[in-house]
C-alpha cells in the first residue's frame, strides 16, 4: 500500500472536556497537550476510567471537547467554534469490545467503507477486501461471518477493515483488552508486522504497561482524572521487535519507569473509587 | 519404538450436510435425545386427562362436554354427527376465510409496524412525535375497540381486519422500536467512521440490526392477531373459526365448537413456525451464531 511517511501527525493542545451528567460538572480531561509525529505508534497508558477514551472519542469525533483544539496534520479537527470534529474515514477506530457488523461476512465488512465512500464498486471492494483479509492471515474465513470466528481473528479482521481505507491515523482503544496473553502476543505481532508495512500513525490506548512499551515510539502515562499528561517514556528498542523483545534488559529498565508514574495514579484512581466514564 | 505417538483418527466426513440433509441429520439428532418422546409423552398425559375427565369418569359438568374420542369420531367421519369434519367443505371454508383475514391483518400490520418502529428507534424526533400516542393506545383492550369498529367500517370483513391489524401493529411497533435500541452504540460510529450517510447507516446498521427483535416481535404479533381476529370474529363475523367455535355454542352442538378451538391451535402454531422460518432464513449470521453457542 502506498503511505507517504510524512503524514498522520496528531496535535492534542490544551484540550479540556467537562461532562455535565445530571446538573454537576465532572472534568474528564483537563488542559491536556501532546505531540503525536506521523507515522508514530503513540502509546496512552494511565488508569481505568481516567479519562484516556475521552479523548480517543474527541478525535474520531464522536464526542464534543469543551477547550482546546486538535489538529491533525495541521488542520482543524474540533476548536474553538467547532467542538466536534467530522468523522471521516482518515481516522478509523477500532473498538474495545469489537464492532464488526455480526450481519456481515467478514469480507462485507472489510469491504463496506470503500463501497459506502463510493471509492469502489461492490465487486472490486468485495475482491480487495478477500486480498487484504487472506494477507492478514484470514483467507479461509473471508465469507464467514464474525460470530463464526475467534476474537483474535475478527479483531484482526477489524483492523484490515480500518486499514483498506487507507487511514492516516489509527485509533485503538484497549483493543486486545478481552484476550488471553498467548492470543495477545500474537495479535501484539500481527499489529507491529501491519506497522511496518504501512507506517500508519497508531494512537493506542491501553492500560497494560507490557502492551505499551512493547508495540510503541513512545508511551504518554496520563494521569488519573482529570486526565492529564503526567510523563513521555521514549522507547528507542529499534523494529522489527520481537516477543523476545520483551525478555531484554532495555525493555526491563522501560518498563520500571512507565511503572513507577502509572502506579501513583492507579493509586489515586483506586482511593477516588470513581466509576469508569462512556 | 516401531510407531510413533498413536493418534485417533477422525472418520473423513466427506461435506457439511446442507438444506434437506441436515434437517434430516438433526432430526436423526434429536431422536438420540429425550426431547421427541417427552414431547409425545406430554402429549398422550394431556388427552388421556382430557379423556378421563370428560368420557372416562364422566365428571359433573365435564360431561357435557364432548371428549377426544367423540371429537376425533366426527373430526374423521365423511358423515359428521355434528356437521363438521375434515370431509366438509365449510370447515376448510371456515380455516381459509380466518386465514385469508390473518394474512391481510398481518401483512398492514407489518408493512406499517416495521418502518414506523425502526424510524422511532431511529429519529428521536418521529419518536418524541409518536409515542406518546402509541403508548395511551396500546393498554385498551382491542375488544374496546369492537363497537367502534363497527361504527367506522361497513360490512363484515373490514372491522375484524382492522381489530386483528390494530393488535399485531402495536406489538410490531414497538419490538422493532426496541430493536434499534438494543444495537450497540459502537456499530453506528464504526458506520460513521468508514464515512456512512445517514441512508447508509439506516439500511447497514438500523434495519439488520433491529432485525431479530423484529421477527421475536413478528411472532408474538401474529399470535396477538389470531387472539384479537377470533375474539372479533366472535362478536361481528359470519365466517371464520371464531364464527364456528361461537355459532356452535349458540347451536348447542358442542363437537365443532371444540373442533374449532383444536384447529386454531394448529393453525396458529403453525402461522408462527412459518414466521421464524422465514426469521432464520433472513437471518442466517444470527441463527449461526446461536449455534456456535450452543443453543
Amino acid at each position: 500500500m502506498a503511505t507517504q511517511k510524512n503524514r498522520g501527525a496528531l496535535s492534542i493542545r490544551n484540550v479540556t472536556k467537562i461532562y455535565d451528567p445530571e446538573g454537576v460538572n465532572v472534568m474528564a480531561v483537563d488542559n491536556c497537550s501532546m505531540e503525536i509525529a506521523a507515522g508514530e505508534v503513540c502509546m496512552i497508558v494511565g488508569p481505568s476510567g481516567c479519562g484516556k477514551t475521552t479523548l480517543l472519542n474527541a478525535i474520531a469525533g464522536f464526542h464534543s471537547i469543551t477547550h482546546g483544539e486538535i489538529l491533525l496534520d495541521g488542520e482543524l479537527l474540533c476548536g474553538p467554534g467547532k467542538p466536534k470534529a467530522d468523522q471521516g474515514a482518515e481516522r478509523m477506530v477500532v473498538f474495545q469490545h469489537g464492532a464488526l457488523f455480526p450481519w456481515m461476512t467478514l469480507a462485507q465488512n472489510v469491504a463496506y467503507g470503500p463501497m459506502v465512500q463510493r471509492t469502489m464498486r461492490k465487486k472490486a471492494a468485495l475482491e480487495k477486501a478477500r486480498d487484504m483479509l487472506a494477507e492478514a492471515g484470514l483467507g479461509d474465513v473471508t465469507d464467514k461471518y464474525p460470530g463464526e470466528v475467534s476474537s483474535g481473528m475478527s479483531r484482526r479482521a477489524e483492523i484490515v477493515r480500518a486499514l483498506i481505507n487507507d487511514p492516516k491515523v489509527l485509533l485503538l482503544d484497549e483493543p486486545y483488552r478481552a484476550m488471553d496473553a498467548l492470543t495477545k502476543s500474537i495479535m501484539h505481532e500481527s499489529l507491529l508486522e501491519t506497522y511496518d508495512r504501512t507506517k500508519v500513525t497508531i494512537f493506542f490506548i491501553t492500560h497494560d504497561l507490557e502492551e505499551a512499551i512493547f508495540l510503541g515510539d513512545k508511551v504518554h502515562v496520563v494521569t488519573t482524572r482529570p486526565c492529564q499528561l503526567k510523563k513521555t517514556v521514549t522507547v528507542d528498542i529499534p523494529r522489527p521487535r520481537t516477543f523476545e523483545t520483551q525478555s531484554s534488559e532495555e525493555f526491563r529498565v522501560l518498563m520500571e519507569e512507565v511503572n513507577e508514574a502509572v502506579h501513583e495514579e492507579a493509586i489515586k484512581a483506586f482511593q477516588a473509587g470513581e466509576r469508569e466514564l462512556a | 519404538m516401531s510407531q510413533t505417538a498413536a493418534t485417533t483418527a477422525i472418520p473423513q466426513q466427506s461435506k457439511a450436510p446442507t438444506g434437506l440433509a441436515l434437517f434430516f441429520y438433526r432430526m436423526g439428532k434429536s431422536f438420540q435425545t429425550p426431547t421427541p418422546y417427552l414431547t409425545i409423552l406430554g402429549i398422550f398425559l394431556w388427552v388421556f386427562t382430557w379423556w378421563l375427565l370428560c368420557e372416562g369418569l364422566r365428571v359433573d359438568r365435564f360431561d357435557k362436554i364432548p371428549g377426544p374420542v367423540a371429537v376425533s369420531k366426527d373430526l374423521f367421519s365423511t358423515t359428521p354427527f355434528q356437521g363438521v369434519s375434515i370431509f366438509t367443505e365449510n370447515y376448510w371454508n371456515h380455516i381459509y376465510v380466518s386465514c385469508w383475514r390473518i394474512a391481510i391483518a398481518f401483512s398492514i400490520a407489518t408493512g406499517i409496524g416495521v418502518p414506523l418502529g425502526l424510524f422511532m428507534g431511529w429519529s428521536r424526533r418521529i419518536r418524541d412525535y409518536a409515542f406518546p400516542i402509541l403508548e395511551t393506545l396500546r393498554p385498551i383492550p382491542i375488544l374496546a375497540w369492537v363497537p367502534l369498529s363497527i361504527l367506522m367500517f361497513p360490512g363484515f370483513e373490514a372491522p375484524v381486519i382492522f381489530l386483528a391489524t390494530l393488535a399485531s401493529l402495536f406489538v410490531t411497533t414497538l419490538n422493532t422500536m426496541l430493536g434499534v435500541d438494543s444495537i450497540d452504540e459502537a456499530y453506528f460510529r464504526a458506520a460513521g467512521c468508514l464515512g456512512s450517510s445517514n441512508w447508509d447507516i439506516f439500511k447497514n446498521v438500523v434495519v439488520p440490526g433491529a432485525l431479530p427483535f423484529i421477527f421475536t416481535g413478528l411472532q408474538i404479533s401474529i399470535g396477538v392477531a389470531w387472539f384479537s381476529l377470533v375474539a372479533a370474529e366472535m362478536v361481528s363475523g359470519d365466517h371464520g373459526l371464531g364464527y364456528l367455535i361461537v355459532d356452535s355454542y349458540m347451536n348447542n352442538v358442542t363437537v365443532p365448537m371444540v373442533i374449532g378451538m383444536i384447529t386454531l391451535g394448529f393453525v396458529g402454531w403453525l402461522t408462527s413456525v412459518m414466521v421464524r422460518m422465514l426469521g432464520n432464513w433472513l437471518m442466517q449470521w444470527h441463527v449461526k451464531a446461536l449455534a456456535l453457542q450452543g443453543r
